[in-house]
């Protein structure tokens, strides 16, 4: 094949060596790419063929287990599911997702977002204790509805690095984690709102958002996360004012 | 057993600055000039706040305001008021939907845009309503 | 296990709200007849004379619109700016919330007592 008919992209990467480099810097890498290759696919060449110490998390390439956001040409979006083509004619910036610190090159630190993740009880915490004898949980599709699209999380923190108030300030527990508190909070079968409601009641819970709403446009799974944080500023509201119902007052 | 925790020695995680951010994407310039016509409905408010002052200090000290909004500075500057103030009652009813639970009518999920239009529909309803009142209330 | 301190928002949130939905209700009508119409002539002149405004204020429902636009625009508008000053780098403090909350404060009791002193 001859070296005219194949196309080619630059791909400036924003490396960080932190046993090397003081301060991250852009490398520019040449792509030979056809019109069904990923970024992800770009950024797996340039490991395989120009630059082997290229760091970079990835696993299932179709956008389902989350590992592989980055900010490609500024935005967050899973590297498997955005395509070089759309990006032929112009130099593609990559750079490792906003508002978390870079580990190394495309690899950012989770532990805060992990941390949060488990204080917000991420499972069914049951109303009362239940016996096998009661059999399955019934649930009605209406029921369903009121909380499925927020089950639909996969944590790939696209949501984080679209929001600037938990890059502005990192102990605001963000979209995700919020959408995904929402998702239990809502589900029929959980006791535990009240305990959850005490997170979304703090400054940190909902009231360090003021609404961008750009987490909902970077989702790529269709989450809503604005939705579910200014939804709970309503139920918060209320609870601030009428106390949560049910709610009883703790013995002093 | 030093070599397990070796890799953690080399660890100095880079923090990015955030200054400038909201130049970053047109998405965060577009949010930032909605956030400024705040300062349209504040300045509108303390418009009002002087009127109702001078109201309260007598007919001379009103009219010195009415007369004081007739200049072309004040025409001036409540056409900037006007264009911001409905900018904001737009861009509210983008965002207000996001307010509320998950509606279902007739078996299908509302959709936020369908409340957003519906809150626009209201506010300009409401909005020709009062000017329908002041007219009808004209000397 | 963590322990969240509630914060007071709601009652900022609350009176933000109500001013948002009151500022996109009758905003953009009240600059053009108070701002421009009246001004410019374009409304019979008369409409908003101090003898038209000084009734209007007087009634108890004038009034209480009167106030309640003034202050809920005021509230809204505050909490807003005190917010952008964070996003533009200005950390939230009690000085900038002392200023943005307590011009809004202001505002309203300078609009409360000229209300008041008007009488019914």
């Amino acid at each position: 094949m001859s070296d005219t008919q194949q196309k080619r992209i630059k791909i400036e990467v924003l490396r960080y060596r932190p046993e090397q480099d003081k301060e991250p810097v852009w490398q520019s890498f040449d792509v030979p790419y056809t019109d069904d290759m990923s970024v992800l696919q770009g950024v797996q060449y340039i490991k395989d063929e120009l630059d082997g110490s290229l760091s970079f998390r990835w696993s299932c390439r179709m956008a389902i287990c989350g590992s592989c956001g980055m900010m490609i040409d500024g935005k967050p979006k899973l590297s498997c599911k955005t395509f070089l083509r759309d990006y032929a004619g112009q130099t593609l910036r990559v750079e490792a997702l906003a508002h978390f610190p870079i580990e190394r090159d495309l690899v950012v630190g989770l532990e805060d977002f992990m941390d949060k993740l488990e204080s917000i009880k991420p499972y069914i915490v049951p109303k009362e204790a239940r016996t096998l004898a009661q059999g399955e949980y019934l649930q009605t599709p209406a029921e369903r509805d009121q909380y499925e699209q927020f089950s639909s999380c996969i944590n790939c923190t696209l949501c984080y690095a679209a929001c600037p108030q938990y890059g502005m300030d990192s102990k605001f527990m963000g979209p995700g984690v919020l959408a995904l508190l929402h998702r239990y909070n809502a589900d029929s079968r959980d006791g535990a709102q009240a305990e959850r409601m005490e997170i979304v009641g703090a400054e940190e819970g909902v009231w360090n958002c003021t609404a961008v709403a750009y987490c909902s446009e970077v989702c790529p799974k269709g989450v809503d996360p604005a939705k579910a944080v200014n939804l709970n500023k309503v139920n918060s509201a209320k609870a601030y004012f009428f106390g949560l119902p049910g709610k009883k007052e703790a013995a002093k | 057993m030093s070599k397990l925790t070796a890799g953690t020695a080399n660890r100095k995680p880079f923090k990015r600055p955030m200054a400038g951010w909201y130049k970053r994407d047109p998405f965060f310039v577009r949010y930032m000039w909605r956030e400024v016509t705040a300062l349209a409905v504040l300045l509108y408010a303390i418009v009002l706040m002087v009127g109702v002052l001078r109201l309260s200090q007598g007919e001379a000290a009103f009219n010195g305001w009415l007369a004081a909004l007739g200049s072309p500075l004040s025409i001036v500057f409540h056409l900037v008021l006007l264009v911001a103030m409905v900018y904001h009652v737009y861009t509210w009813f983008e965002v207000m939907p996001k307010t509320m639970p998950l509606l279902y009518a007739g078996g299908k999920r509302v959709a936020d845009a369908t409340i957003m239009r519906g809150g626009i529909v209201a506010a300009i309803v409401t909005n020709l309503a009062l000017l329908a009142l002041v007219w009808g209330m004209r000397p | 296990m963590k322990q969240w301190k509630r914060s007071n928002a709601p009652i900022f949130w609350v009176l933000f709200g109500g001013g948002g939905t009151l500022s996109s209700l009758f905003g953009p009508a009240l600059i053009l007849v108070t701002g421009l119409l009246v001004p410019l002539g374009l409304l019979a002149s008369g409409t908003m004379s101090y003898a038209r405004m000084l009734a209007f204020a007087q009634n108890f429902i004038g009034k209480a619109f009167i106030f309640a636009v003034i202050m809920l625009f005021a509230w809204h508008a505050v909490h807003r700016i005190y917010k952008s000053l964070h996003d533009f780098g200005i950390h939230p403090g009690p000085l900038p919330a002392l200023c943005c909350y307590g011009s809004a404060m202001v505002i309203t009791l300078v609009g409360a007592f000229s209300l008041l002193r008007i009488g019914f």
